[in-house]
């Protein structure tokens, strides 16, 4: 933080001579050595720029907490360079041990600074303003009239030198001033009486305000990064979810978290609709709107509806629930060759593309004479292009095609440990259905309703139709959505808020309050003239003293009936 | 409608274009006239100038302050700086008018996508550099904002233009309209800020006696003035930079469910708001004022460019509302 104003332009310390015999430092000289360069405005100056320097890395690489599959994508393209920048915490900037030592270095020297300086304005705020200099026209604002002897005011009252000071300590003081009266030195002709204020105070609390809210700024992120959580659930239309850990697809604890934190309710989500646009032929399908019909159950059973949309979370149980994602959860049933059904599920496909064109996943471990795993294509609106490949044209349901490339053998998963649901590893798994089949059988194409067989006399595959009452030609519901929303959980997100606006409202403070002092004399002559002297000393960034000395020059000759005529 | 409409917008746009580069022409010519004449260095008001203070029949002698004033220095604004600035407030309104007039078309405020925000960023640079003349002659920067404001728009219309699209879910917000003005804002200041910088770089060389060329800095105000105006224009657009990063942080909260997330978006403007304080330090700082703290402020201006352009364009990021395909 900068210095007490009165410190930018002390001169430049002296070079010092070779003959200067410097006194050995203990131990404890040492510190105070140190903590003397930490907390030195230029050090601070070299941290905060250093800080923006450190910044920047964490735009270039990808970064484990915001993007982590560009992580994994750049691992996989950067084999050999990869594991170095790991090393390097590149991948982690913002919580590397290197970024976290210049910013807690520079909060440390900050620390340093508001501290002492605390006190020092405590003080100053305590004090009267100090002793009017002997000489006024040194300063670089001054202004000095001379009233001939025997003026009296509009009043009719004679000026004295008592009432002229009088009206210029009312006046300041009128103005926002703090005021004291000084009596002497006497000059030649009689007595000397002055006025000195100061003003503008609260620019130094804005000052310190805004660096204090920063330190608290940095307070209430660690300690609601400790105590909150975020977790991620995915749900299809129909589906509910309770606020108990296990329910959550991800969970994100702080390290302080514990189960108790979670607040018990259930969420259903009752209809999620996605509107495209229709009219516009340049954005011919992009989403103007995603809106979630929920209907929220607290510990008591008490039932609200209510809606999520994009820019507009729910908040209930001290959580924030984010609308965040959105696709299609094509309905799958497998039955063995008996007809028994062995997996019936809304399976969730991640969108790739604008016209939800999406992947999607399922694994049937048990049930089938051997484990069967699909990778599957879901096309909203399925249109064949020239290479004979499928793509979707629109996000809309008008011709919905699931693809299903099938493979038979060892999922991987009898070992116990944790496989992600949307990747499948096929590496010991043999294709039976698809480009890669020893039969040549491309993939399976399946229509709401339709019904396949898995090659080999495994079973049967249906895509189903969730909505078969309806016309044909209408697929519409054929398909049901699924919304992904993201749980937030930061009990000091309050206070980071009221933190910001201290800091917004010390920086207005500390940057547009002149701090000024400002000094009134009327100094008897000898021939009884009065000579009214007026100056003004900047503390900090001031441009306009000058014209505020003026303006009080001017305003004070007024109110003691004077005018200025030439 | 909005089709029709929007084109009236471009044909707008094109013609403040074409008002820009003759005013930038003239600025320019005005800049090199400069150079030819000997300016009137008046040492200020003389020492002891005597008034008249007269009250109730008698009067009272005015003292004028005996400290030397800075030269302050007397120059009639010459004709080509007449036409040029009255060119630029032309260019100005044709310039707010197609950005008005594309807000009309997508019925919402024009800076929604990068073609939308350079128009926008531009006439409020443009706007704001019309306003300041107000407090302060700064028309010796007409030049530097004319060209810029020209180059902007021109990588916009050629570069960024899209056509109206509706607004996606995520940017459907208040926040969109304050979040998104207020960083506009903090950009002109920042802009007009770099200019006096850059223009306080070459004049400390030249009282340095460096070169002896570029007359016409003589009719522009010294070193430290001009740090002292770059100064007072930048503390603005810290402000509103400040505001812009806590208003986008509010905003994040409620788009995305977390207030910061270091997204390259967010790195950045933080970068800015870092280099911008530490401007404000380098002030206080012994040894830092001068050129190196109108260095920072350059190098801040070029980091608010870059996370504009390269960051919009090139970075990955949840702010990617170029509206051009990649």
């Amino acid at each position: 933080m900068s210095r007490p104003s009165d410190h930018i332009d002390s001169p430049a310390p002296r070079p010092r001579g070779d003959d200067v015999a410097q006194p050995r430092l203990g131990p404890i000289g040492y510190l105070r050595f140190f903590w003397r360069q930490l907390t030195s405005m230029r050090t601070a100056l070299f941290l905060l720029l250093l800080l923006a320097i450190a910044a920047v890395p964490g735009s270039l690489f990808p970064q484990r907490s915001s993007d982590p599959n560009g992580v994994t994508l750049y691992f996989s393209t950067n084999k050999a360079l990869a594991p170095v920048l790991d090393k390097l915490q590149l991948f982690d900037v913002y919580t590397s041990a290197w970024f976290s030592a210049i910013y807690l270095l520079l909060f440390i020297s900050l620390i340093g600074c508001v501290i002492p300086r605390t006190i020092f304005h405590l003080k100053a705020l305590a004090s009267a303003p100090p002793r009017t200099p002997a000489r006024l026209d040194r300063l670089g604002a001054f202004r000095a009239f001379e009233v001939a002897s025997d003026q009296s005011d509009s009043a009719g009252a004679p000026i004295t030198a008592a009432s002229a000071t009088e009206a210029a300590r009312a006046m300041l003081r009128g103005s926002g001033y703090r005021v004291r009266l000084f009596d002497g030195p006497a000059s030649s002709g009689g007595g000397t009486l002055s006025v000195s204020a100061e003003r503008g105070y609260l620019r130094e609390t804005g000052n310190l305000v805004f660096h204090i809210a920063l330190i608290g700024i940095l307070l209430s992120v660690g300690i609601g990064g400790g105590f909150g959580y975020t977790g991620q659930k995915v749900l299809v239309t129909g589906q509910a979810f309770a606020n108990v850990r296990l329910t959550y697809d991800s969970f994100n604890p702080g390290r302080f978290f514990t189960d108790s934190a979670l607040v018990p309710y259930r969420l259903i989500l009752n209809k999620f609709s996605a509107k495209y646009e229709e009219q516009n032929r340049n954005a011919y399908g992009q989403p103007i709107d995603y809106t979630a019909n929920v209907t929220t159950y607290d510990a008591a059973g008490a039932a609200t509806k209510d809606v999520i949309k994009v820019n507009d979370p729910l908040r209930i149980g001290g959580n924030e629930i984010y609308l965040l994602g959105n696709g299609y959860a094509p309905s799958i049933t497998v039955r063995d060759p008996n007809g028994k059904v062995v997996f019936s599920e809304s399976v969730p496909f991640l969108a790739q593309d604008a016209n939800l064109t999406s992947i999607g996943i399922v694994k049937i471990p048990d049930g089938l004479s051997t484990q069967v795993g699909m990778r599957g294509f879901f096309y909203p609106t399925a249109a064949k292009n020239e290479a004979g490949t499928f793509s979707s044209t629109h996000p809309d349901l008008r011709n919905p095609m699931l693809s299903l490339v099938l493979y038979t053998g060892d999922l991987g998963i009898n070992q116990g440990a944790p496989k992600s649901v949307y990747s499948l590893d096929s590496d010991k798994m043999t294709e039976v259905a698809g480009p890669g089949a020893a039969s040549r059988t491309g993939a399976l194409r399946l229509t709401p309703g339709q019904t396949a067989q898995i090659p080999g006399g495994l079973g049967s595959i249906t895509f189903d139709n969730k909505a078969p009452k309806s016309d044909a030609a209408d697929l519409e519901k054929s398909v049901p959505r699924f919304a992904s929303f993201d749980v937030h959980r930061d009990p000091t997100q309050g206070w980071v808020l009221f933190f910001a606006i201290c800091v917004l409202l010390g920086l207005l403070t500390s940057l547009f309050i002149p701090r000024r002092r400002v000094w009134v004399k009327v100094i008897e002559q000898e021939d009884g003239r009065l000579r009214l002297e007026y100056a003004g000393l900047a503390r900090g960034e001031d441009p306009g003293l000058d014209a505020a000395v003026a303006e009080i020059a001017e305003r004070h000759s007024q109110r003691l009936g004077l005018k200025l005529t030439s | 409608m909005t089709e029709q409409l929007a084109s009236f917008s471009l044909v707008a746009i094109y013609s403040a274009m074409a008002v820009y580069l003759f005013a930038f022409i003239a600025f320019t010519l005005d800049l090199a006239k400069r150079s030819a004449e000997t300016p009137v260095a008046v040492t200020a008001v003389p020492a002891a100038r005597v008034g008249q203070l007269a009250s109730a029949g008698g009067t009272a002698t005015l003292e004028r302050p005996a400290a030397p004033a800075a030269p302050t220095i007397q120059r009639r604004s010459g004709r080509f700086e007449r036409v040029a600035y009255a060119l630029t407030i032309l260019g100005w309104l044709l310039h707010v008018a197609g950005t008005v007039l594309r807000g009309v078309a997508a019925h919402r405020v024009p800076w929604a996508n990068m073609f939308e925000f350079s128009l926008t960023a531009s006439a409020i640079i443009v706007g704001v550099f019309i306003v300041v003349q107000l407090w302060q002659d700064l028309r010796f920067l007409g030049a530097y904002i004319t060209g810029f404001a020209l180059i902007v728009l021109g990588f916009g219309t050629v570069g960024f233009y899209v056509s109206v699209v509706p607004l996606p879910p995520a940017l459907q917000s208040y926040w969109l309209v304050i979040h998104v003005f207020v960083a506009t804002l903090g950009t002109a200041f920042f802009a007009i800020g770099a200019g006096l910088s850059l223009v306080q770089l070459i004049q400390s060389r030249r009282e340095a006696n460096r070169f002896a060329g570029l007359k016409f800095l003589d009719t522009v105000p010294g070193s430290v003035a001009l740090e002292n105006l770059a100064y007072r224009v930048i503390v603005v657009g810290f402000v509103f930079w400040t505001f812009t990063l806590m208003a986008g942080a509010i905003w994040a909260e409620h788009a995305w469910g977390r207030y910061w997330g270091w997204d390259t978006k967010e790195v950045w403007t933080f970068i800015i708001w870092t280099i911008f304080a530490g401007y404000i330090h380098a002030r206080a700082t012994r040894g830092w004022r001068g050129s190196r703290s109108a260095w920072l402020a350059i190098i801040g201006f070029s980091a608010v460019m870059f996370n504009f352009t390269i960051v919009n364009l090139f970075f990955k990021g949840l702010h990617a509302y170029s509206g051009l395909m990649s």
